[in-house]
């Protein structure tokens, strides 16, 4: 897929939670085509506390409104810069970036989409695909507390939404693998993305129940593009790059 | 029209805009961004005779006006270039060169030899400066004798344009300058990055696998100037300066502090077509000055 280096225009930028804003932008030209799973790579201006771009995951792509959303947690100086952004100020872009999720191919007609914190972000526009196609989406997603939460109903419009939190604030107490859909209900592919323990487990959970399982991982970038070699991950083919091998891959592949 | 030619030794280059090894991978990474074939070269990743598979995640710190790494030479080794990559190079349109590393002086002639074997190389960047492996690399760097010694074994192997590459981590540069030129070295470029440290008080622990990494982009700059100046006086080949070139004015920099030509690094994840723009700048920079060629300005630092 190409990628492209582009001036958006910001069209918003919405606060969500305390440390959560969804940055909405758009072009003079039709948005780059992208897959749900892939990223970009945001430049921070203005901020003497930053050097590099920032990668976030494509959170949902608007086709007819031409508008691309990311949703993110604002946890250092990179976040925080970006969620100053206003409306009708310019953010420079390289996307689409790295391999999203699979579904079309995968036979899957069950999929349950698994979410930890901002991890939800690229589930939004993978459900939103899946749906498309004429798959039903199954969400379950874990935060610490219910502010963690993010966007629920949005994802709502495209299929169920179950929840838990270690606090036990919303939905069932306890961690995502704790759910007792897990135990109702059956799936026949699971797709994941938040922090690395959450996702471990839920590749043990698949790979138990003999399922597919897709995580998409977050490591530390550079360059975004391949080019760097600094985001590697240890796999059964050797060191692959994060961000042009995956950022999604079949746990089959990882060393979990 | 100005005219940007330069050379390096025998080697004619269009322009003198060379893209850094390990940050522009094998120049098709960033051919979505811009015409590859409008650079001076491309000089590919640091390549060793046998595959390396690097050093552990995370490889990689990012610092005030740079970064720190540790990839340590991850690459597929001569034979896998050779077989899949030099095909892919020698179409980028421009020269392509190859960074040469290793762990012993025999490692290193290995590769020389490979490449003296491959046409479309037309010459090679020593690395005997690399800070990220625990063997050889910059070991080789920052001893004149030992540098003279694995430049004179390379130079007997390798027959077209032999760069070699100084590491700054060391007292006196221009002694391993002088020691690569006497062993018959083209040109030197320089600086490959500085040993730097991060760490992480939080976990209280080093942000790197490996502890230690190299220090590059813009913060490594003014390091890099003053060692390009002060090498530039010393030897008589062909300096190539290298060291947080974000811009066509700080390319030019180096080049009035005696650098023949320029290579880009770090500043290529921040912009992957910053190198296209450094060329069009240079060409606007000598037309306002009045310069007819870019060879009036290498050295002409007014002191
Ligand atoms: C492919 C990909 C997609 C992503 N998608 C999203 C998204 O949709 N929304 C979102 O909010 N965030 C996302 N992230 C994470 C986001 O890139 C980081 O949170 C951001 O770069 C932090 O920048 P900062 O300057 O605010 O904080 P920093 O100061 O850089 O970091 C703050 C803290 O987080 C830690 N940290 C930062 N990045 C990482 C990392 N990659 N791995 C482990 N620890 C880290 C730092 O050590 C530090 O403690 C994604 C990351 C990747 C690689
Ligand atoms: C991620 C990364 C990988 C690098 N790999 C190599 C390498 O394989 N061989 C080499 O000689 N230099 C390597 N370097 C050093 C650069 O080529 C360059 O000398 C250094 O980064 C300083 O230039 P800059 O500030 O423009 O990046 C690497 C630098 C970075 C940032
Ligand atoms: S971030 Fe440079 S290779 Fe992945």
């Amino acid at each position: 897929m190409k990628k492209y280096q582009l001036d958006l225009c910001v069209r918003d930028n919405i606060h969500i939670a305390e440390d959560a804003f969804m940055l909405e932008v758009t072009h003079s030209e039709p948005l780059p085509e992208s897959e749900p799973g892939q990223f970009a790579e945001l430049l921070v201006e203005g901020s003497n506390k930053t050097f590099l771009r920032r990668p976030i995951s494509i959170h949902d792509y608007d086709r007819d409104g031409n508008i691309i959303r990311f949703l993110i947690r604002r946890v250092g100086p990179g976040t925080e810069k970006l969620s100053e952004l206003k409306s009708s100020d310019t953010l420079n872009v390289i996307l689409p970036l790295g391999n999203g999720f699979v579904f079309r191919n995968q036979s899957v007609q069950r999929p349950l989409l698994v979410g930890g914190g901002v991890g939800i972000a690229p589930l939004l526009f993978l459900g939103r695909e899946m749906k498309a196609c004429g798959i039903e989406p199954t969400f379950l997603f874990g935060g610490r507390e219910k502010c963690n939460l993010l966007r629920m109903g949005e994802y709502s419009n495209l299929g169920r939404v179950f929840a838990t939190t270690e606090d036990g604030s919303f939905g069932q107490k306890g961690f995502v693998t704790d759910h007792s859909l897990l135990e109702e209900e059956q799936f026949d592919y699971i797709f994941s993305c938040g922090p690395t323990p959450m996702m471990k487990a839920v590749a043990g959970f698949a790979s138990e129940h003999g399922i597919g399982c897709q995580v998409s991982l977050e490591h530390r970038m550079a360059c975004g593009i391949g080019a760097c070699l600094c985001c590697v991950e240890e796999t059964k083919s050797g060191n692959v790059c994060v961000c042009k091998d995956g950022p999604v891959f079949t746990t089959d592949k990882l060393l979990w | 029209m100005v005219s940007l030619e330069t050379s390096i030794g025998s080697l004619k280059l269009a322009n003198p805009v060379l893209t850094a090894s390990g940050t522009f991978g094998y120049g098709t990474e960033y051919s979505d961004f811009m015409d590859v074939s409008k650079l001076g070269a491309v000089i590919v990743k640091g390549t060793t005779i046998k595959p390396r598979e690097g050093n552990p995640y995370p490889r990689m710190a990012e610092t005030p006006s740079g970064m720190l790494n540790a990839v340590g030479l991850q690459n597929k080794g001569a034979d896998y270039f050779v077989k899949n990559i030099y095909p892919v190079v020698c179409k980028l349109g421009c020269p392509a060169i190859v960074n040469v590393s290793g762990s012993t002086i025999e490692d290193y002639v290995a590769v020389a030899e490979v490449m003296d074997s491959l046409d479309g190389i037309p010459a090679i960047e020593l690395n005997i400066s690399c800070p990220n492996v625990r063997q050889g690399g910059m070991a080789f760097g920052v001893n004149p004798c030992s540098a003279e010694e694995v430049v004179s074994a390379v130079r007997k192997a390798y027959h077209k344009t032999l760069i070699v590459k100084l590491s700054p981590n060391v007292t006196d540069i221009t002694e391993i300058a002088r020691a690569a030129e006497s062993a018959g070295a083209d040109a030197v470029s320089l600086i490959n990055t500085l040993l730097g440290m991060a760490v992480d008080a939080e976990r209280r622990r080093p942000v790197l696998s490996t502890v230690t990494g190299g220090l590059s982009g813009p913060a490594v700059k003014p390091v890099a100037l003053r060692m390009v100046w002060q090498t530039a006086k010393a030897v008589s080949i062909p300096v190539i300066g290298i060291g947080g070139i974000c811009s066509a004015t700080d390319a030019i920099e180096f080049m009035l502090a005696g650098a023949s030509a320029v290579e880009i690094g770090t500043a290529n994840f921040i912009d992957p077509s910053v190198s296209a723009k450094v060329i069009d700048g240079m060409q606007a920079y000598l037309s306002r000055h009045g310069f007819n060629s870019v060879k009036e300005i290498i050295g002409a630092l007014e002191v």
